[in-house]
């Protein structure tokens, strides 16, 4: 029975003892000696409390305040926390009947009786004031600061865009979010939302039994800072961007204003246009809704995502590709019937023969039908001649997207050769069959911004910037390939025949524009009229001035206006006047273009 | 020689209704210790997860209703057990070890995925752990082993068969994903020490875990330097004796390849998050979002007990979610918030307790089996005891296993009163040769 191992059963119950007594030990040391745990033995409990930075301002490329934040607070409750609260009391202070509060408290319990839920959203600053001093009779309530954004010139809605809660795709996606966040959705809020909002700080703060802030949680030791969000100084011109909106009562259409010689946008207006305030805050949903129904589709961003035939100013294109190709010189002269002519016939009679910058004058159809012809018979096979085209028109930026800082952009249209094979057969299309090009209409499609910079490229006599929103980060320039030149495939000098025929737009004595000429400032135009299936032609126009040093390229459409001197082009002067004068002469046109009602008919 | 068991124990089903009553010899004491740690951990996890709008402690849909319901249960499997004759245990350990090991096998394939590892069997809304019946099992066929009359714990043979019958079970866990359980076994290291297993391989187990400690808190190239100073220093004083010179040197060659190969399974074989584990535990890390919130979270709780605790129902720390897991493997936090310093002091003392009562009763066994399965629960119990309360105090590794009769949970509630449960039945029965 003896076995020779017994004795090892004291060292093993040795082992026991002896792991007993430390444990002993070490929890005489937490439990006892050190007092650091002792911090929680007053009853305290961690908050986690977010701070959420503001949200970085915008101001307009004179340094004026376009979008600032303005503080309201959301009531916070922890239903598991709530303890012998009365209820009256709190319903009074929030001006709620018992029934909502009950449902309320039912519907975030069913979500969570543990975590932090929003009890009632954005409550003003003044009820949160005398709320927050009787808010320690309601344990588990609390008052969360948070801001909205404001726009004290309620302009450039559709550039600045909006700010909403995070949705339910963008919490899975990004951690950084929590519900109920705020995360910019559109415009420049959403593409600058990295910059704009800044980053949470965590703070973790002491809370005794009544919800009480006792201090902060080991000296902030685990906490995060919060980090401001950051500023920006964006190119429009909000004095600009208000005229433009104004002049564009009543009308659907877009306005882009450029400076040539940087790329920078200085107006974007997109007509009908809405308040930004009424996106904001708890009237946003219902706001937006509204919007969304609304038949003139204010929402749409006409100016980037609208795309129209360009018309008569596409005539300015197909020149410039004639001289570049040699296939005419600016003396070439063609002969024009006037209505009478085929197959293109010319929109009123004037004098003829007429050379290229007599034919923009006066914007001469068979002109350019006959220029037109030219170019596609450049070659001996018409795909060849249509891709050299092709690929001249492509340089202008058209049939792409600029892919700068503006938010959802179209690319237009631009036909290759393939497409006509595909209607036509391979051998089954000339010069005739697409002569619609030769004027603008027909095929191709072009979003007023590209029109805009069609005008920029005209008066930098062949390059551009790419256009885009932000002049600086918290004072720091922007990306690099804002900067840089995009050169077209035409050579410089071409541009001032061209120029030339722009300035007899207004100057001749059969321009297209002639009633529109300002008395000190040379303008360079043209007038144009995209086809409209649907209804009433839409009248185009784009001008930059003064010539030789142009401060401005401007693009205009207007809607179911039809032919574009009437509308599109003294809306442009105007507003080429008003920048560089900072005010207009003929203040009857002003009068005339803003009273004008054009969205009835259709 | 002559107190060994007879190999070929012979199982009377007849025996059952022979017995006069089941509770005639039985050891009140350690029913008493298993009783009062139930009663303590059900409270305790009343008190973890407790909230306002569950109040009632019989509410089955919390967590405190439910452990009831496993303390009814196991009411029912010990009434079972102290009915089945003592010889039973011996007579179908084996079949029993090969039928969970088997199921430990099937887990792999059918079992349900909870929290990375699989180790579940669902059957409908009940779930079973075949990993907790399997250390009942493997205690019982290691003691049916190491008792067996042929058995030499000296030979070459032994050892194989030992390693493979701890091992298997170990691996099948290990596979599982369910690392704590599977170092579990571990443990038993301890019986067949106490059966003749050479100290020198305890030891050697020890000096290889603090070179390991080492290896990964010291730079690798600054040790090997250190112990080769040693190695040098020591051969200059014994320079005559070249065989212990030759020794010193492999051995210093070892040591070498040790420490580097302890770097390389650390980077190499160990998941991201377990090296985190092992760097927080090391104090080379302060991780306080993972490994390291818990152990930082649980110490507070615990800490912030103070001397006397803050009462039934006031702990705050872990009523309010700050410490995770804290009805499983973090009960200890709320008996240190609690009842602070005493509270604690009284828990351990019950396991410290329970534990020296179940080598006394393995101690005074006639049959060598009973008494090595009484050394195998004990050291299963101990390991488990060990690790969590360390685990919680920041004194081991968080490794999830849970305390026994404290922690919520079916399955390991059922698995420690089974194994206790046998070895008060064994006890029962002691003057019997079972
Ligand atoms: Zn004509």
């Amino acid at each position: 029975m003896k076995n020779p191992y017994s004795n090892r059963k004291y060292i093993i119950k040795g082992v026991f003892l002896l792991v007993g007594l430390v444990f002993v030990i070490k929890l005489f040391f937490i439990q006892i000696i050190d007092k650091t745990y002792i911090l929680s033995a007053q009853n305290n409990v961690i908050r986690l409390i977010y701070q959420f930075p503001a949200r970085g301002l915008i101001f307009d490329r004179h340094d004026k305040l376009m979008v600032y934040n303005e503080a309201v607070y959301d009531l916070m409750v922890i239903p598991n926390r709530m303890q012998d609260i009365d209820t009256l009391e709190l319903c009074e202070l929030i001006g709620i009947d018992k029934e909502t509060f009950v449902g309320q408290i039912e519907k975030i319990k069913h979500y969570s009786v543990r975590k932090a839920s929003v009890f009632q959203k954005q409550i003003s600053k003044e009820t949160t004031a005398y709320l927050e001093e009787k808010l320690f009779k309601f344990p588990g309530f609390y008052v969360q600061p948070r801001t909205l954004r404001k726009y004290p010139l309620p302009v450039a809605a559709h550039t600045v865009g909006y700010v909403g809660e995070a949705n339910r795709q963008l919490l899975e996606k990004d951690c950084y979010y929590k519900s109920g966040d705020y995360v910019g959705i559109s415009g420049l809020e959403k593409t600058y939302e990295q910059v704009l909002r800044g980053r949470k700080g965590i703070k973790r703060v002491l809370v005794d039994v009544f919800n009480r802030e006792k201090g902060s949680f080991q000296d902030g030791k685990y906490d995060t800072a919060m980090i401001k969000g950051v500023n920006l100084k964006i190119t429009l011109d909000a004095e600009l961007q208000e005229y433009g909106e104004l002049l564009m009562t009543n009308k659907k259409g877009s306005i882009i204003a450029l400076e040539p010689s940087t790329g920078e946008i200085l107006a974007l207006v997109s007509s009908p246009h809405y308040d930004p305030n009424l996106l904001v805050g708890r009237v946003r949903g219902k706001n937006y809704k509204k919007l969304q129904h609304d038949p003139l589709e204010p929402l749409f961003n006409r100016p980037l995502t609208a795309t129209y035939p360009p018309g008569s100013v596409f005539k300015l294109v197909n020149s410039l590709i004639a001289l570049q190709e040699n296939v005419v010189t600016q003396h070439t002269k063609y002969s024009c019937e006037g209505p009478e002519t085929r197959p293109i016939k010319c929109s009123h009679y004037h004098k003829s023969p007429l050379n290229m910058i007599e034919a923009i004058e006066v914007s001469c159809n068979p002109y350019f039908w006959k220029t037109f012809t030219a170019i596609m018979k450049n070659e001996d096979d018409i795909h060849d001649s249509f891709e050299k085209w092709r690929n001249h028109t492509l340089s202008f930026g058209f049939g792409s997207k600029f892919n700068s800082d503006l938010f959802s952009e179209v690319s237009g249209f631009i036909p290759e050769p393939g497409y006509f094979d595909k209607y036509f057969g391979e051998k089954g299309w000339r010069p005739m069959t697409i002569r619609s090009l030769s004027i603008g209409q027909g095929e191709i499609l072009v979003t007023p911004l590209q029109l805009a910079n069609l005008s920029a490229i005209i008066a930098n006599r062949g390059y551009y910037y790419v256009p885009h929103l932000v002049k600086s980060i918290d004072n720091h320039k922007t990306e690099k390939n804002n900067r840089e030149k995009n050169h077209t495939t035409i050579k410089p000098n071409y541009f001032d025949v061209i120029i030339e025929g722009m300035y007899q737009v207004f100057e001749g004595e059969e321009g297209t524009a002639r009633w529109y000429k300002l008395d000190n400032i040379a303008v360079c135009g043209k007038t144009g009229t995209a086809e409209n299936p649907h209804g009433k032609d839409h009248s185009v126009f784009i001008a930059f001035a003064p010539k030789d040093d142009p401060q401005i390229a401007i693009a205009v459409v207007v809607e179911n206006s039809g032919f574009g001197a009437t509308w599109a082009a003294p809306i442009s002067t105007l507003m080429i006047e008003k920048y560089l004068t900072g005010t207009v002469k003929k203040k009857w046109v002003e009068e005339q273009m803003i009273n004008v009602i054009l969205i009835s008919d259709n | 020689m002559g107190g060994r068991a007879n190999d070929q124990c012979y199982f009377n089903f007849r025996q059952l209704r022979q017995r006069k009553g089941i509770f005639d010899n039985i050891d009140w004491v350690i029913i008493a210790l298993y009783f009062t740690l139930v009663l303590i951990g059900w409270l305790n996890i009343y008190a973890a997860v407790y909230n306002e709008s569950h109040r009632s402690i019989f509410d089955i849909t919390q967590n405190y209703g439910r452990q009831l319901i496993w303390i009814t249960t196991s009411l029912i499997i010990i009434f079972t057990i102290l009915m089945i004759d003592a010889k039973f245990y011996n007579a179908f350990s084996i079949p029993l070890y090969i039928i969970s090991v088997f199921l430990l096998v099937v887990v792999l394939f059918l079992g349900k995925e909870v929290a990375g590892a699989r180790s579940w069997f669902q059957l409908g809304s009940f779930a079973f752990q075949p990993s907790e019946l399997a250390k009942v099992t493997t205690a019982l066929a290691l003691a049916r082993y190491v008792s067996s009359s042929s058995f030499n714990i000296k030979k070459k043979k032994a050892k194989i068969y030992i390693a493979l019958l701890i091992g298997a079970p170990m691996i099948l866990i290990y596979l599982q994903n369910d690392t704590g359980s599977a170092l579990v076994y571990f443990s038993f290291l301890l019986v067949l020490f106490r059966e003749g297993l050479s100290g020198k391989i305890m030891i050697t187990g020890v000096i290889i875990i603090m070179l390991s400690v080492i290896a990964l808190l010291v730079n690798k190239f600054i040790i090997t330097g250190f112990l080769a100073l040693i190695i040098i220093f020591t051969i200059m004083i014994i320079r005559r004796r070249k065989a212990i010179v030759i020794k010193l040197i492999g051995l210093f060659i070892v040591a070498t390849g040790f420490v580097f190969s302890v770097e390389y399974a650390f980077e190499n074989i160990l998941e991201p998050h377990q090296q985190t584990r092992v760097n927080v535990l090391l104090g080379k890390e302060v991780d306080l979002r993972g490994a390291g919130y818990n152990v930082n979270q649980s110490k507070i709780a615990i800490g912030s007990g103070g001397f006397t605790g803050k009462g039934f129902l006031n702990g705050t720390q872990t009523k309010y979610d700050f410490v995770p897991e804290q009805s499983t493997d973090f009960i200890f936090c709320t008996v240190g918030e609690e009842w602070g310093f005493l509270g604690s002091l009284v828990v351990i003392a019950l396991y410290i307790g329970l534990l020296l009562r179940i080598i006394m009763i393995a101690e005074r066994q006639r049959s060598i089996f009973s008494r090595i399965y009484g050394y195998g629960v004990a050291s299963i119990f101990f390991f488990h005891f060990a690790i969590n309360i360390g685990m919680t105090i920041g004194l081991a590794p968080v490794i999830g296993i849970p305390l026994p009769f404290l922690s919520y949970g079916g399955s390991s509630l059922w698995a420690f009163t089974i194994l206790l449960f046998i070895l008060i039945r064994l006890d029962e029965s002691r003057q019997e040769l079972v």
